[in-house]
């Protein structure tokens, strides 16, 4: 007999995954030491992994090998190659498959009648519902943000239609617990009514309020993770189920806050992408076009730049260009730092993403809190490819369906260089009061072609 | 093993403890840490594996191995774009 029991050895690797989990998530929480961060949260999931292979009552070796072979193959091979824009989809893709995970354990025990007691009964179902929600949810928020659903599905009634789904959900897993488990038919029933509870709570939300639904998506797969690690009697998975959901819980509702939309709103009214009602008169003034030479002087002789980059810049892919001309202005003794806003992108962070991708140091990169301040004393203020963030009606018009929410405040800038491709509305469609202001000039076209030849102006000068 | 308070117990502090490890997270960092935690609960692969141990009848093993193959792509998928949005992230002070 062995000094240390196979059981021994996986309840310790299980211990050190834990350990390691909180340890890199800890880490993930300062840009210093971040990469660290997923790292040690990678070794702690290697071992645990391992080590369950040794599991006494594990079997099925080489089916086993190939399902890992499969589904780690091919996320390999698309994570490896996603484009940095499209981040945001294949955390929804990811997501969704540790739902589909644990809704797969949790049925695999009802179908066993693995599952024993109330308690274990009552985890087993919940979490399999919820991770069944979570799957089909995370896979049409992935479908929208790639494109592959172009339209919200929205018809009236419809909080009812899931409402009503919802009670149906709870009853009949609340049958199937009082019975102390189901017939086949009754489980496949219950799966089935989770998996269309997760289609039609997702389909009706639109595209802009996608990164709060990932990420409260994200906070119940942890969850549904916890509850089946009840069941199985697993503590590694718990208690990183568990800290995954209550960290998912608070960074969804920071999100949720970032983008000025309360949580409820999301979920049940479907306003993401429905334009403003009303049209009301455009703001006073004229757009007033500017040439690159001059936009080149303006920023060659500044003292102090803060460039607003948008979603729009990395759609033109302009990322790359502006950041060489900020080495540019940077090289001729100007300040220049970059403001993001915390939705720029398509999810919070996720232009900070974008910016390191093109090599921009975060310790250039300010949040609105820490830079609001600043644009006092900037000479200018550079503009690309955001809208509603720097709309300072969100300040001052109560009419403005984006009132109330924090914006950057390029507007208190000695000078505003806006360069957008037209002279149309932005992403949400609202009028944007900002091209309109007296020190605002606007510099059209290609953001990445503008960019390039801004490089070259400042060069010459 | 692991049953009623000591597993109440267990969920409560995890519950803190992921809410105080998250709550001075600066915004830059927001997604790559949603695509971390993503990578976390990629832990559900182990329990995937157990469940493949306990299946019997060919529709279990079926659902295990849509189960295992499914985790598998959460832990995978997880670590591997986390690791690439946080490797890019660097000062300017400095060679790191």
């Amino acid at each position: 007999m062995p000094i240390i029991g196979a059981n021994t050895l996986i309840q310790a690797s299980y211990f050190i995954a834990a350990a390691l989990f909180i340890l890199g998530l800890k880490r993930m929480s300062s840009p210093v030491t971040a990469r660290g961060g997923i790292v040690a949260a990678g070794i702690g999931m290697a071992v645990a992994t391992l080590i369950t292979l040794l599991s006494p009552d594990m079997g099925n070796y080489v089916l086993l090998t190939v399902a890992i072979a499969i589904g780690g193959g091919i996320a390999w091979l698309t994570g490896r190659r996603v484009a940095m824009t499209d981040m945001p989809q294949m955390i929804a893709l990811y997501n969704g498959m540790g739902g589909g995970a644990a809704g797969a354990i949790a049925a695999v025990e009802l179908f066993s009648s693995g599952a024993h007691g109330f308690a274990q009964l009552t985890l087993g179902v919940l979490g399999g519902v919820i991770g069944a929600v979570s799957f089909t949810g995370s896979l049409i928020a992935f479908a929208k943000l790639q494109g592959l659903i172009k339209r919200s599905v929205r018809f009236r009634g419809q909080n009812i239609v899931n409402l009503a789904i919802l009670v149906l959900v709870v009853a009949h897993g609340a049958l199937i617990v009082a019975h102390g488990g189901g017939t086949a038919p009754a489980i496949a029933a219950l799966f089935g009514l989770a998996l269309l509870l997760g289609l039609t709570m997702t389909l009706p939300i639109g595209g802009a309020d996608m990164p709060v639904v990932i990420s409260l998506y994200n906070a119940l797969t942890g969850l549904a993770v916890a509850f089946e690690g009840f069941v199985l009697d697993n503590a590694a998975m718990i208690i990183a189920g568990t800290v995954v959901g209550s960290a998912g819980t608070l960074l969804t509702q920071l999100m949720a806050k970032a983008m000025n939309r309360g949580l409820g709103n999301v979920l049940f009214s479907g306003f993401g992408e429905s334009a403003p009602a009303g049209a009301e008169t455009g703001p006073a003034g004229s757009m007033k076009p500017i040439e690159v030479a001059d936009v080149a002087v303006m920023l060659g002789f500044s003292e102090k730049v803060i460039v607003v980059p948008g979603y729009g810049m990395a759609v033109a892919q302009a990322q790359h260009k502006v950041w060489e001309l900020c080495q540019a202005l940077i090289a001729r003794g100007v300040a220049v730092k970059f403001a993001i806003h915390p939705v720029a992108g398509r999810m919070p962070g996720h232009m900070n993403v974008l910016l390191a991708e093109a090599g921009v140091p975060y310790d250039l990169i300010y949040d609105e809190g820490e830079i609001n301040a600043e644009f006092e004393t900037a000479d200018v203020a550079l503009v690309i490819g955001a809208n509603d963030v720097v709309n300072p009606s969100a300040r001052n018009d109560k009419s403005s369906p984006i009132y109330g929410m924090p914006i950057l405040n390029a507007d208190k800038a000695k000078n505003v260089i806006v360069i957008k491709r037209g002279q149309g509305a932005g992403f949400s469609g609202i009028e944007n009061a900002l091209f309109y202001l007296d020190n605002t000039h606007m510099l059209y076209g290609d953001g990445q072609a503008k960019a390039a030849e801004l490089v070259q102006a400042v060069k010459a000068l | 093993m692991i049953d009623g308070f000591i597993a109440l117990y267990i969920f409560m502090l995890a519950a803190f403890t992921g809410y105080e490890v998250i709550s001075r997270v600066p915004v830059i960092l927001h997604t790559p840490l949603m695509s971390g935690s993503n990578f976390v609960h990629g832990i559900v692969l182990v329990g995937a594996m157990v469940a493949m141990g306990r299946a019997h009848t060919p529709l279990e093993t079926t659902i295990a191995f849509i189960g295992v193959v499914l985790a598998a792509g959460n832990a995978v998928g997880g670590y591997v774009v986390t690791e690439r949005m946080l490797e890019m992230f660097k000062s300017s002070k400095g060679k790191r």
